[in-house]
């Protein structure tokens, strides 16, 4: 006991004087800047703020900055061949070509992955987070359960969704088919609506099934995240807010359209946007369930954008000179895509969102 | 509206927030509900507005038992000690919004609105949101959306301690005039003796979960029925003493204060500093400090080892420093060493 805290004492001591040799440190540099006067726009101030970024800033120039100018100008080169660099001129081909009906059919799945997934995704994590934050009862135990899939494999719980969409031994069509055997598959027939299992992603699957499948898949791989996000979020709400609106009798749904989602808003708006911008990209959801082809083995095709971008990289070899070009192409088309999206979001969120 | 607590307890896991306590707020008064900090009076308040369910006990407001009733059935109005405004809500809109639950038309609910931003006089704030406003201005919004309802009792919980000084004296006269005009029965915490003595019709005063004391302030603070109240009532606080009674005198030391027909024993003797009168038949104490504020000074010495203050008028302090003071019989409170009761005759 004893020799811990003399053990102790001398580690503090060791701590404080290592505290008062970096203070010496930052004086000394304080100092020498202070003694360097570089012009009147380029004070001090800005040059230790460069020193102290520029490592940061080196690696974004290199490894994020001087790729997309590269594939900026990539997408206006004429016959580029990467292996020696030579190009016939500048065009605007590449684009004209990237346009054909594979790529619309890519920018129709993108936009349906988008615009259905992702309002969905946000609506249900937000009601699973605020349920989560009203249980006390293990608590916990469902948070984690609700995380789980975020720090799962996105290919090996493709695997786990396709084994379930199996049509023949599937827990989704058992289901269907348990469900469609009882009243309510009576019920339903009356509408001409037959409950019975489907192809859902085998070599019968049509356009609609495959889709929902991906669809549900996409949406319950996002959960996770989201939920995260929003249960931290409402953690932060005073409760007092909720007890002012309880002695006013203020409904359930009232607290939480009026209360809760506008103190969520920045939160909301958050999500949306990254999730927008994530859906915009999707590719691993479509390979985990239907493979690096991206169509059902009944050739339905639900390729995305980003799914041709990387096609045009892998064909761009020296036989195929331009393939990488119509790929920058296909990316700058994207990048535009997602940039007008998120300025239409933000200038709806600034009318929107309670900071 | 009548409220009554009885025999009404609150027990958190460990600590037994409000203990047993039963007390009246009569109809259409502004009652202080007065102690230190942690001694329960937010837990009795929130059991009032039914956000806290009692361990044991009854609340009636006039003659319904409302122990069991929901917080929004109750007909109450709640100013949270932080003002709980909705952020994203416009003053018009935070006054308005407990009475978009009732069946009310807009137009009558744009009225009552008007009428409460008018009371509380926040007329021309009402477009502004929460963060534009002061302390002081916020603290009216509460109270406006507190009474927007027309509640039976207005539950306050130290409504003035984020405020600051000059605001918190302005603000109490305020809360103090819209009690008057409503007639509401008001229910007011606050851990300032002086603010609860200075507003109240009636304080009650909390200890550890314990009513000590309740009653009219000026008689509660001139008969303190414990040395805890004694001591928790005014400012500058009272000196106690360590003393004794014997042969029916009251004895400091060496100094006879007065006569008594209690029994002889030991006892905690409290004068409060402004109860000391210069006479020249007192006792004779040498002044080590002098501190004048206008008509008033305090007077410092030493009273049988006890630094003692007595506050007296500036007009008889001379500049010698010794002096002659007196205490009369009935302002010297007896209370017994152990338990701290007032000994009374
Ligand atoms: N939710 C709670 N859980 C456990 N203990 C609590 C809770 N609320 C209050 N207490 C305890 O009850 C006592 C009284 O609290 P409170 O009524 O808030 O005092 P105050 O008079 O300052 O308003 C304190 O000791 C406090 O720690
Ligand atoms: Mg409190």
């Amino acid at each position: 006991m004893n020799k811990f805290s003399t053990f102790k004492t001398k580690f503090n001591d060791l701590r404080w004087r290592m505290r008062n040799y970096k203070n010496d440190v930052k004086s000394l540099i304080t100092n020498f800047f202070d003694k360097i006067y570089i012009g009147r726009i380029f004070k001090l101030n800005f040059f230790k703020g460069m020193l102290y970024l520029s490592p940061a800033l080196i690696l974004i120039l290199i490894f994020t900055l001087y790729p997309i100018i590269n594939s900026l100008l990539m997408a206006f080169y004429e016959n580029y061949t990467p292996v020696d660099g030579m190009i016939d001129g500048f065009t605007l081909d590449n684009f004209k070509s990237v346009l054909k009906p594979g790529f619309l059919v890519a920018i129709k799945n993108t936009a349906l992955i988008v615009f259905v997934s992702v309002p969905i995704s946000v609506i249900i994590s937000l009601f699973i987070s605020v349920m989560l934050n009203s249980v006390k009862f293990l608590k916990s135990f469902f948070q984690t359960i609700f995380f789980l899939p975020y720090v799962t494999n996105t290919i090996a719980i493709g695997l786990v969704f396709s084994l379930m969409f199996d049509f023949d031994y599937g827990l989704i069509n058992s289901i269907l088919e348990f469900v469609g055997n009882t009243f309510v598959g009576d019920f339903f027939d009356l509408f001409g609506v037959t409950i019975s299992p489907l192809h859902w992603k085998d070599s019968q699957a049509t356009y609609a099934t495959a889709m929902t499948t991906l669809l549900i898949y996409t949406i319950w791989g996002s959960l996770a995240f989201k939920i995260m996000v929003f249960t931290a979020g409402l953690q932060n709400i005073d409760k007092q807010y909720y007890d002012a609106a309880k002695v006013d009798g203020t409904s359930k749904w009232r607290i939480f359209t009026k209360i809760t989602v506008p103190l969520l808003s920045p939160m909301i708006a958050y999500i949306t946007i990254t999730s927008f911008i994530g859906a915009f990209k999707s590719y691993t959801t479509v390979v985990a369930l239907f493979g690096e082809t991206g169509r059902t083995a009944g050739s339905v095709d639900l390729r995305t954008i980003v799914f041709y971008i990387y096609g045009y990289i892998m064909n761009g070899n020296a036989l195929n000179p331009g393939e990488l070009s119509r790929g920058a192409a296909a990316s700058l088309m994207l990048f535009g895509i997602i940039l007008v999206f998120t300025v239409i979001q933000m200038y709806v969120n600034k009318k929107r969102v309670h900071y | 509206m009548e409220v009554r607590l009885e025999g009404l307890t609150k027990q958190f896991t460990e600590t037994i927030a409000v203990d047993n306590v039963s007390v009246t707020f009569e109809s259409g008064k502004l009652i202080g509900l007065l102690g230190p900090s942690g001694c329960g009076k937010s837990t009795t308040l929130f059991m009032i507005s039914g956000l806290l369910k009692p361990t044991k006990g009854k609340i009636y407001f006039g003659n319904d038992d409302v122990t069991n009733l929901a917080p929004e059935k109750r007909g109450i109005g709640l100013v949270f000690q932080n003002y709980a405004l909705y952020p994203h809500m416009t003053v018009q809109q935070n006054i308005m919004f407990p009475l978009e639950n009732l069946k009310l038309s807009r137009q009558e609910a744009l009225e009552r609105t008007k009428e409460m931003a008018t009371l509380v006089g926040i007329n021309e704030l009402l477009d502004r949101k929460p963060a534009q406003l002061s302390g002081g201005q916020q603290q009216r919004v509460a109270i406006a959306r507190a009474l927007v309802k027309k509640p039976r009792v207005l539950l306050l919980d130290e409504p003035l301690s984020n405020l600051d000084a000059r605001l918190r004296l302005q603000t109490r006269e305020e809360i103090r005039r819209i009690q008057r005009e409503t007639g509401i029965t008001t229910i007011f915490v606050t851990h300032d003796q002086e603010e609860a003595m200075s507003i109240s019709d009636k304080i009650i005063v909390m200890s550890k979960g314990l009513v000590q004391q309740e009653g009219i302030p000026q008689v509660v603070y001139n008969k303190p029925i414990n040395l805890f109240v004694s001591k928790f009532l005014g400012n500058p606080p009272i000196n106690t003493f360590d003393g004794k009674i014997s042969n029916g005198k009251i004895i400091i030391g060496d100094i006879e204060l007065g006569k008594t027909n209690c029994n002889d024993q030991n006892v905690v003797i409290g004068i409060r500093p402004e109860d000391f009168k210069v006479a020249e038949d007192g006792f004779e104490v040498s002044i080590t400090d002098l501190s004048r504020i206008g008509r008033d000074t305090t007077v410092y010495f030493n009273l049988n080892g006890i630094e003692t203050r007595a506050l007296i008028n500036s007009e008889e302090v001379s500049t010698v420093n010794k002096i002659k003071l007196k205490v009369k019989r009935e302002k010297i409170h007896l209370f017994n060493p152990e338990a701290g009761d007032c000994i009374n005759e």
